[in-house]
C-alpha cells in the first residue's frame, strides 16, 4: 500500500514538473529570442544609434554605412498596397460566403480557401516571378502608366518585379487570412440580429451593414491587422518578386526591398561583423513592428469572440 | 403616437424603397465581383503549379540528385529526403514540448500569471516572422556549432511548430468534460494517469489534427532554413551537415537564370504542395471522423 502510494506520487511529480518545465521553456524561448536579437545587433546599435532608423543610406560595400529607411519604406508600401487590394476583396468574399452563398458553395469555397492558405510562400514566389511579373511588365504596368502616368507613382520603365509585384503577391497571400478570420467573426453574430434587421424592413445589404458588419466591426479590424501582421513579416514570396534594391523610389514600378527580404537576400553574404549586426538590427525592427501589430490584433479578435460567445452560430 | 394609417391593411412601401432596392442589387453585385476577384488568383496559383509541375515531373525526379545548374534532368531525391528528415527532427523537439506545455496550461495551472504569460508568449511566437527565427538559430546554434546543419534547421522549424501545437492541444484538452476527470479520480486514478490515460486519449483526434497542421506549416517553410539547414546538392551523411530541403531547392531553382532549372522548380513545387495539402487533408479527416 505504502509502496504503491509513493510510486503514484512519483508519477504525479514527474508529469507536473515535466509539464511545468516545458511551459517555462516556451516562456524562456521568447525571452531568449528577444535577448539574442538585441545582443547580436549591439555593434550596429552602438555605431548608428537612432539614426539607423532614419538613414536612407545602405552601403555595405564602399562606405560601410547602414540605414534601415529604404526597407522600412519598402515594407510599409508593399503591406499597404496589399491591404488596399486584399481588404475589400477578402471582406467581400467573407460576406458573400457567410450571408449570401448557398451552403454547398460555402463549404466548398471556404474549404478550398483554407487549403490555399496552406500553400508555402516559396510557391507563391515561384508563381509571382514566372506568371505575375511578366503579366505586370507586359500588360498591367504599361496600362497603369498610360492611364495614371502623370502621377509619380506610376512612372518609370515597367520591370515586372518591384514594389507593385510585392504588394500584389502579398495581397494574394493575406487574402485567405482576412477572409477566414472575418468570416468566423461574422458567423459569431447572433441570427436574431439579422432577423431583427430584416423584420424592420431592411434590404439584405442594409441587414448586412447594420446587423452584421457593425456588430463584427472590431473583429474585422482584428482580422485586417492579423493580415497586416502576416504581410509585414512575409519573406520568401516578396524576396523573389521585389527585385532587391536598397534605394527609395517613389514609383510603384521600382525595385525595392522589405525588412524581411533584405535579410533573406544579404544575410549569408554579410562578410564582416558590422554588416551582419546591422541585418540583425533590421530583424529587431521587424520583430518590434510585428509584435505590436499582432498583440493589437489578438486583443481585438479576443475581445469580440469573448463578447459574442453566448450567441455563437455554427 | 398612434397614427390611424398604421392600421391600414395595404402596405405602403417607403418612398425611397426603389433607391434602397437598387443599392441592394449594386452591393450584391459588388460582393460577388469581390468574391470572383479574390478566388481567381488563388486558383491560378494552384492551376499553374499543377499544370507546369505535371509536365516537368518524371520518375528520375524522385530518384536522382540535382544536376549542375544549366543542365537538363536530374531530380530532387535528396531534397525530398531532406525535408522529411527536417520534419522528423523538428517534430521530435516540437511535439513533446508543445503537448506538455499545453498539458500544463490545461491540467495543472489554468489561471495563474505564469499560465497567462505562457499563453501570451504562444500568441507572440505565432506571429513572429519566420525569418527572425532563422537569424536567432543562426546566431545561437550555427555559429556555436561552426556550420549549417540539419539540427539547426530542425530546431528553427520546431520553434515555429511549438505555438501551433500548444494552441491546438490546449483547446482540445479544454473540451474534455470535467466529469471524465472526476470519474477517473473517483476510481482512484492518480492525476498523472488521469491526464495521460483518460484526458489525452479523449482529446487525441483533435490533438493529432493540430499537430498535423503544425507539421504541414513547417513543411513548406523556407525563410528559417536559409541560414540554418542551408541546402545541399548532395546527400547529407549526418544531421550535423548542411541538408537539402524542397522549399530551399525551389527557391534556388527559381532564382537561377536557366530554363531547365525553372522547370525543375515547378515540379518540386508540385511535390511540395501535394505533401502539404496531403498533411492538411489527413489532419482534417482525423478531426471529422471524431465528430461523426
Amino acid at each position: 500500500m505504502l509502496r504503491s502510494r509513493t510510486r503514484l506520487s512519483i508519477g504525479d511529480h514527474t508529469l507536473k514538473i515535466l509539464a511545468l518545465t516545458m511551459a517555462v521553456l516556451v516562456l524562456t524561448l521568447m525571452i531568449f529570442i528577444a535577448w539574442q536579437m538585441i545582443a547580436a545587433s549591439k555593434l550596429s546599435i552602438a555605431k548608428f544609434g537612432w539614426s539607423f532608423i532614419t538613414s536612407k543610406i545602405w552601403d555595405p560595400n564602399l562606405k560601410e554605412q547602414f540605414g534601415a529607411l529604404p526597407f522600412i519604406y519598402g515594407t510599409l508600401v508593399t503591406s499597404l498596397l496589399a491591404l488596399i487590394l486584399a481588404v475589400p476583396t477578402g471582406l467581400g468574399l467573407a460576406i458573400f460566403l457567410n450571408e449570401m452563398a448557398p451552403s454547398s458553395i460555402k463549404t466548398v469555397v471556404s474549404f478550398l480557401a483554407e487549403l490555399l492558405a496552406a500553400i508555402p510562400s516559396v510557391v507563391y514566389g515561384l508563381w509571382g516571378i514566372f506568371v505575375l511579373a511578366p503579366w505586370l511588365q507586359n500588360t498591367a504596368e504599361p496600362l497603369l502608366n498610360h492611364m495614371f502616368g502623370s502621377l509619380p507613382l506610376f512612372q518609370g520603365p515597367p520591370l515586372g518585379v518591384g514594389l507593385l509585384a510585392g504588394g500584389l503577391i502579398l495581397a494574394i497571400m493575406i487574402l485567405p487570412t482576412i477572409a477566414a478570420i472575418s468570416r468566423d467573426v461574422m458567423a459569431a453574430v447572433p441570427n436574431t440580429q439579422r432577423e431583427a434587421a430584416l423584420a424592420l424592413g431592411a434590404t439584405r445589404w442594409e441587414m448586412i451593414r447594420t446587423a452584421v458588419i457593425s456588430h463584427a466591426k472590431s473583429g474585422i479590424v482584428g482580422s485586417i491587422m492579423l493580415g497586416l501582421g502576416r504581410a509585414l513579416g512575409e519573406t520568401m514570396a516578396v524576396t523573389m518578386v521585389i527585385g532587391n534594391s536598397s534605394y527609395i523610389h517613389t514609383s510603384f514600378f521600382a525595385l525595392a526591398n522589405t525588412l524581411a527580404s533584405v535579410i533573406a537576400n544579404e544575410f549569408t553574404e554579410a562578410t564582416y561583423p558590422l554588416y551582419r549586426s546591422s541585418l540583425v538590427e533590421i530583424g529587431l525592427i521587424l520583430f518590434g513592428i510585428s509584435l505590436i501589430f499582432n498583440t493589437l490584433a489578438r486583443l481585438l479578435v479576443w475581445s469580440v469572440s469573448r463578447n459574442t460567445k453566448g450567441g455563437h452560430v455554427v | 403616437m398612434m397614427d390611424p394609417a398604421d392600421n391600414a391593411v395595404t402596405i405602403d412601401l417607403p418612398s425611397n424603397y426603389a433607391v434602397r432596392r437598387y443599392k441592394d442589387w449594386v452591393m450584391s453585385g459588388l460582393l460577388i465581383l469581390a468574391t470572383l476577384i479574390a478566388v481567381t488568383p488563388l486558383f491560378m496559383v494552384l492551376g499553374y503549379v499543377v499544370l507546369k509541375g505535371a509536365t516537368a515531373i518524371n520518375l528520375s525526379f524522385f530518384t536522382e540528385l540535382p544536376k549542375p545548374f544549366g543542365e537538363v534532368g536530374g531530380g530532387v531525391a535528396n531534397a525530398i529526403v531532406g525535408t522529411l528528415i527536417l520534419i522528423f527532427v523538428s517534430s521530435i523537439i516540437g511535439i513533446p514540448v508543445g503537448i506538455l506545455s499545453a498539458i500544463y496550461l490545461s491540467e495543472y495551472d489554468r489561471h495563474s500569471w505564469l499560465a497567462n504569460a505562457v499563453r501570451f508568449t504562444t500568441d507572440v511566437l505565432m506571429g513572429i516572422p519566420s525569418i527572425i527565427v532563422g537569424i536567432v538559430v543562426y546566431t545561437a546554434l550555427v555559429l556555436a556549432m561552426g556550420n549549417f546543419s540539419a539540427i539547426a534547421g530542425g530546431v528553427a522549424l520546431a520553434i515555429i511548430m511549438i505555438p501551433t501545437v500548444i494552441r491546438a492541444t490546449e483547446e482540445m484538452l479544454n473540451l474534455v468534460p470535467y466529469s471524465l476527470r472526476e470519474a477517473a479520480y473517483a476510481l482512484g486514478f492518480p492525476k498523472w494517469r488521469t491526464v495521460l490515460q483518460i484526458v489525452l486519449p479523449a482529446a487525441a483526434k483533435g490533438i493529432i489534427t493540430g499537430v498535423m497542421l503544425g507539421v504541414a506549416r513547417v513543411a513548406g517553410e523556407t525563410a528559417p532554413l536559409l541560414f540554418t539547414a542551408f541546402g545541399n546538392s548532395y546527400w547529407s551523411r549526418s544531421i550535423t551537415e548542411p541538408i537539402a530541403a524542397l522549399p530551399l531547392q525551389i527557391f534556388n531553382y527559381t532564382m537561377s537564370p536557366y530554363k531547365a532549372q525553372h522547370a525543375q522548380a515547378w515540379a518540386a513545387a508540385l511535390i511540395l504542395i501535394v505533401l502539404v495539402i496531403a498533411l492538411n487533408l489527413i489532419a482534417r479527416f482525423a478531426l471529422r471522423s471524431k465528430n461523426a
